[in-house]
């Protein structure tokens, strides 16, 4: 069953009034007439009945198991949640990876466009390892998804002050973000962007200002010695270096970025509902979004207050 | 080449983030000129500005705690940089309660400006530190002659502005009613706003702005203090010198020379900024 989102919302629309003066309500399914029932039961005897017209679609499954994912880090939503503050609102896609010293990395992801006059502005967030629950993952990872709907899901996650675990694999198998409470168990599984070349040939240059974390706060000043950066000087011809970091001088802190985006995901056929699981189908035009929510209830029902109820969504699939 | 800079100060920080905002407002793209001493950031009269230019001056030891900067020659110590205004006020706007903010020119993929931000925040015991590579491009010392500071002209008459977001709520309605308009002043410290379509004329007077003194050899020490000097220029320009001035100025000055040329000098506590809008053809 799909229905109109922001119809739905509109019933909830002020939170406020709703703590004020709605008692309890009831969510029915009405098979006469097609219609999604809420009906809110307010102060006064006040009634307030909602119809939403819904249509019945084709139940996609998502395919995806967090278990199966080697990487994994936990951290408050408030932490990556102040991070992606620092991004433009109108970015479209952002790189997370682990770099040196064990710091994960959000760096702003642009398409590396033909015309090289018209660069964008490169945006990079690095958080300490001291600030996450949670980090098993080795350096050097990173993925790219959509930052929208990462905002999005962070927001949630935020507001129920719950922390966010975020499993993930190789570039192009999708990224897992669990929010889970005694309540709720959400998933959200965004598509990655596949790395073209392994050995990319866009290395970062290393930046030594990135402190090597350690517990005291008042220590990075001194790690941080401004004297001691070492700028690449621009009238020294710069070679974008092709290799290993080994041939680093300085260790990077940064993530190798993606060189080429590329994709092998099926193109969506509709909005909202996909299938997660990738399949290479080559020759497909690079569709650039692809997202799928799945978010699942362990309420369950026999508890409902309001007496048996016909479920309306469905259990959490695979790992629970 | 080599830039360097340092701000620990957060009052020195947010001085400079508002000129970064007021420059992201009057130019989409500019040069940054970097020397020993100062900071300017410079719109030069191409046709592209539509002969609009820009003068910005700031000392750098005021805002900069540590300051180092190494130029193309020992002859010719500066730094000429063409960057996009926006992505500079937009890399400040992270660093409001920042700790610390670096600025260096580097070269990572492409030449850059980063811009390094270390914040404190409540969410995390350690610094976080934010950065963002901001593109550049060198401006060739062949080219450094169009980008010097553009002379004062001797202008007919000089006069204080007057508020300028009561000048610019006024402009802002004019705007749509005519694409130009005729800025006239005297030295009896009056200002009109003219503008002229067949079906209606407005003007806005402003009075009792005062003048500054005239300097000896000024042109204008003939003039009969009513009469008024006046130029006709492109609306939208005059809008948009209005719309970046978003603190009140310590010092506005308008200079106009008759029918060639508005000069608008501003103070704005240390930092001068000096806008030209000709006249239109």
């Amino acid at each position: 069953m799909s229905y109109l989102a922001q119809s739905f919302l509109s019933v909830f629309r002020s939170l406020a009034m709703v703590e004020k003066t709605v008692e309890k309500c009831c969510i029915s399914l009405s098979s006469s007439n097609s219609h999604l029932v809420v009906q809110l039961h307010c102060k006064y005897g006040v009634k307030k009945t909602h119809n939403l017209s819904f249509q019945d679609c084709e139940s996609l499954q998502a395919v995806f198991n967090p278990a199966l994912c080697p990487h994994l880090l936990r951290a408050p939503a408030r932490v990556l949640a102040e991070a992606v503050l620092s991004f433009p609102p109108a970015l479209t896609e952002v790189t997370l990876g682990i770099g040196h010293g064990r710091r994960v990395i959000l760096r702003s992801y642009q398409e590396e466009e033909a015309d090289s006059t018209n660069k964008a502005m490169v945006t990079e967030t690095s958080i300490g390892e001291e600030d996450f629950q949670q980090l098993h993952a080795p350096e050097g990872i990173a993925v790219t998804f959509c930052l929208k709907e990462f905002r999005g899901l962070l927001s949630f996650a935020e507001s129920a002050n719950l922390p966010l675990t975020v499993h993930f694999d190789v570039p192009g198998r999708p990224v897992i973000f669990t929010i889970e409470d005694s309540l709720l168990d959400s998933h959200f599984v965004l598509a990655t962007l596949l790395e073209q070349d392994p050995c990319s040939q866009d290395l970062c240059s290393p930046n030594p200002c990135q402190p090597v974390p350690q517990k005291q706060a008042h220590s990075i000043p001194h790690l941080d010695d401004f004297t001691n950066d070492d700028i690449d000087c621009y009238m020294i011809a710069m070679e974008t270096t092709v290799g290993s970091e080994g041939s680093r001088a300085q260790p990077s802190t940064s993530l190798p970025p993606v060189s080429q985006p590329s994709h092998d995901l099926v193109p969506p056929s509709e909005e909202e509902e996909e299938e997660a699981e990738p399949s290479t189908v080559p020759g497909t035009p690079p569709p650039k979004k692809f997202r799928s929510l799945f978010f699942g209830s362990i309420l369950a029902p026999v508890h409902s207050p309001q007496g048996p109820s016909p479920v309306l969504a469905e259990d959490s699939d695979g790992e629970g | 080449m080599k830039f360097r800079a340092k701000i620990v100060d957060l009052a020195c920080l947010n001085h400079f983030t508002r000129v970064s905002n007021m420059i992201a407002k009057l130019a989409k793209t500019c040069t940054l000129r970097i020397s020993p001493e100062k900071l300017n950031f410079i719109l030069s009269d191409k046709l592209a500005s539509g002969g609009v230019s820009m003068w910005c001056e700031l000392e750098q030891e005021n805002i900069f705690s540590e300051f180092q900067m190494e130029g193309v020659s020992a002859e010719n110590n500066a730094i000429y940089l063409e960057l996009t205004s926006e992505n500079l006020s937009r890399a400040l706007k992270t660093a409001q309660n920042a700790r610390a903010l670096k600025i260096k020119l580097t070269n990572k993929h492409f030449p850059c400006l980063t811009v390094s931000v270390e914040l404190q925040l409540s969410s995390s015991s350690s610094s976080r530190i934010v950065t963002h590579d901001i593109p550049i491009k060198v401006i060739p010392r062949r080219l450094w002659k169009d980008l010097q500071e553009p002379s004062v002209p001797d202008s007919d008459v000089s006069i204080y502005l007057p508020a300028l977001k009561t000048m610019k709520s006024v402009v802002e309605k004019m705007k749509n009613i005519s694409n130009h308009l005729v800025i006239e002043a005297n030295l009896n410290g009056e200002l009109n706003l003219k503008i002229e379509t067949e079906l209606v004329c407005v003007t806005t007077h402003f009075k009792d702005l005062g003048n500054p003194l005239l300097s000896s050899e000024s042109a204008s020490q003939s003039r009969h203090p009513e009469d008024m000097a006046e130029v006709h220029i492109d609306i939208k320009k005059l809008l948009q010198f209005l719309a970046g001035q978003q603190v009140t100025p310590t010092k506005a000055v308008c200079n106009i020379v008759s029918n060639r040329i508005v000069h608008f000098d501003l103070l704005l506590e240390d930092i001068s900024l000096q806008y030209f809008i000709p006249a239109l053809s």
